[in-house]
């Protein structure tokens, strides 16, 4: 009996407090084999059927091909150019619209006039597609850089200007009672509790206009440019060169990707009290 | 309405409960002081006609039932709100300190500034320069016993510290007049204890002038110089009670001496009935 109870203790103890943290370790590194695995089971399925010509290769390049055209394109530095260009437009487009946003959003959070004042102008123009304001847009910049820097700060503007004011509306109100009774001054309020209250949701914002001056940047770029990856993919249209195609479409998708881990790490930086 | 017909209805009422007050020249002055709000198509009486009148270095604590305007009083004391008749006057002594500083509840503390930031900020406004903020920053933060924690966020504190930055805030922009709007109602019972404690020795080594709102008696006599009590909505000034208990105080005996017992019981009689009328309810 004694001998059970202690045989009982002795068993149902170490492996409960070891099991746990492993059981549930195995499950994460599972999902993660998982998650690994499948976007390469695709290609592999994807090889195999234009293989065995179930996939038009016209249309579907196999993946080791479209691999091929990716390395003696960053090798001809063709790519690497490309790639460039495109994110120093997106960039100088990026920084006009997100600071002029971040500045007006927070006066129209802040005051109830600039609100009235700047609400049914941006409820009249936001709608509206940005691709639809392109052509008025090189009409009025011309054919060059400017255009494009442009374009992408529209796109971005409207974003971050609306997350912005947004995002100052939405700070409590005991912290400007907290600002006036302790004398801030207008420009004290917008720095010291509009700004970072309203940080997050600025964030928000200028990580959708980041996705928006990707797309922009490519519309602009098909349309009126001689080099980034719209360029490279409208070319290769024109060219019927699949594979290149492919390859715009991966870089695109890996900048997304790599600019937005970016912004994470930008976010933690800049937001430390964030939990 | 003449100013003395007011005085006197006020004084035939249950005006001065308790020994009277030595006549110290008053610091802040309340005169015919009236709020409405706007409510829908009408108005709502927060605040009827207040009389009050608090002298330099007093510790004035106002009681009343949940929603009798006593926020809103001290809010307009604070210049937060405008009032909507009457006048309210705060003697400045001409030393250019701010006249007010107000210690808000918990959830005021800036989330983005770190507790010294946040203890710093009203020096900063008024452009105090850095290296002298630091320097009373750290002392107001030895003072609430956070030392230590000056590159803390907020979200790392508890509720408890978190309600020391705020005392900290306000003690370090060295106003002549503390203004407290419950501060401590949201702290669980222990660390209260701890926090009045902490305060009753601050102010009693600093002597400021602090208007104390509550709605816990026991909290208002046990700090107090006086306790004022307001009636239910529309607020009005029902009666005062002065607290002749001696100083220093000490939170654990007080607690257990018959006269603050007898003082809370005074003070409850008082408030009583307002409460009852603010529930529509009655009680045997």
């Amino acid at each position: 009996m004694s001998i059970e109870q202690g045989e009982a203790i002795r068993i149902s103890n170490p492996p409960e407090s070891g099991e746990q943290p492993r059981s549930l370790g195995a499950g994460l590194t599972r999902e993660r084999v998982v998650s690994i695995l499948s976007p390469l089971a695709l290609l592999l399925l994807w090889e195999g059927l234009v293989r065995t010509r179930v996939l038009d290769v016209r249309f579907f390049p196999a993946p080791s091909q479209v691999l091929g055209t990716l390395v003696s394109l960053n090798l001809s530095g063709e790519l690497p150019q490309d790639v460039l260009i495109s994110l120093s437009r997106i960039a100088a487009g990026f920084a006009l619209g997100a600071g002029a946003g971040i500045a007006l959003g927070l006066m129209m959070g802040v005051s109830r006039v600039i609100r009235a004042a700047v609400n049914p102008l941006v409820g009249t123009i936001y709608p509206i597609p940005k691709i639809a304001i392109l052509p008025l847009v090189m009409l009025i910049f011309g054919l060059g850089e400017p255009s494009k820097y442009v374009i992408v700060a529209i796109g971005v503007f409207f974003l971050v200007l609306l997350n912005t004011a947004a995002g100052v509306m939405n700070i409590e109100k005991i912290y400007l009672d907290v600002g006036r009774n302790f004398g801030a001054r207008r420009s004290d309020v917008l720095l010291t509790i509009a700004l970072p209250g309203a940080l997050p949701f600025i964030f928000t914002g200028l990580r959708l206009g980041w996705g928006t001056g990707l797309l922009l940047i490519v519309a602009a770029e098909f349309i009126s440019a001689r080099s980034g990856i719209g360029y490279l993919i409208w070319t290769s249209w024109q060219t019927f060169a699949v594979e290149e195609m492919y390859v715009g479409l991966i870089t695109i998708s890996a900048l997304g990707l790599i600019s937005f881990a970016l912004f994470d790490v930008l976010e933690r930086w800049l937001i430390p009290w964030k939990t | 309405m003449s100013a003395s017909l007011q005085k006197s209805e006020l004084q035939t009422g249950e005006r001065i409960v308790g020994p009277p007050r030595p006549l110290l020249k008053a610091k802040i002055t309340v005169r015919h002081l009236r709020k409405t709000f706007p409510l829908g198509s009408g108005t709502l009486k927060a605040l009827h006609d207040i009389e009050l009148s608090i002298a330099g270095g007093e510790f004035c604590c106002i009681v009343g039932p949940s929603g009798c305007g006593k926020t809103t009083l001290l809010r307009i004391l604070a210049g937060l709100e405008e009032p909507t008749a009457g006048e309210v006057e705060i003697e400045p002594s001409g030393s250019g300190r701010p006249l007010n500083s107000m210690v808000f509840q918990e959830q005021s503390v800036f989330p983005w500034l770190t507790v010294e930031g946040n203890v710093g900020y009203g020096l900063r406004m008024r452009r105090v320069p850095r290296q002298r903020r630091r320097q009373i920053v750290r002392s107001y933060l030895a003072m609430v016993g956070l030392e230590g924690f000056a590159t803390a966020y907020p979200y790392q504190l508890s509720g408890g510290m978190k309600q020391r930055v705020v005392v900290a805030r306000a003690l370090a922009n060295d106003p002549e007049v503390l203004l407290m709007d419950e501060p401590f109602v949201s702290l669980d019972e222990q660390t209260k204890i701890v926090l009045q404690g902490e305060l009753l020795r601050i102010w009693e080594s600093a002597r400021k002038t602090v208007v104390f709102i509550t709605h816990s008696i026991d909290e208002a006599v046990l700090l107090g110089d006086r306790v004022v009590v307001m009636t239910a909505r529309p607020g009005r000034i029902k009666a005062e009670v002065a607290i002749p208990l001696p100083r220093p105080r000490s939170v654990y005996e007080l607690k257990s001496s018959p006269e603050y017992g007898l003082l809370v019981g005074q003070v409850w009689s008082l408030l009583r009935d307002e409460v009852l009328v603010k529930d529509g309810a009655r009680m045997p």
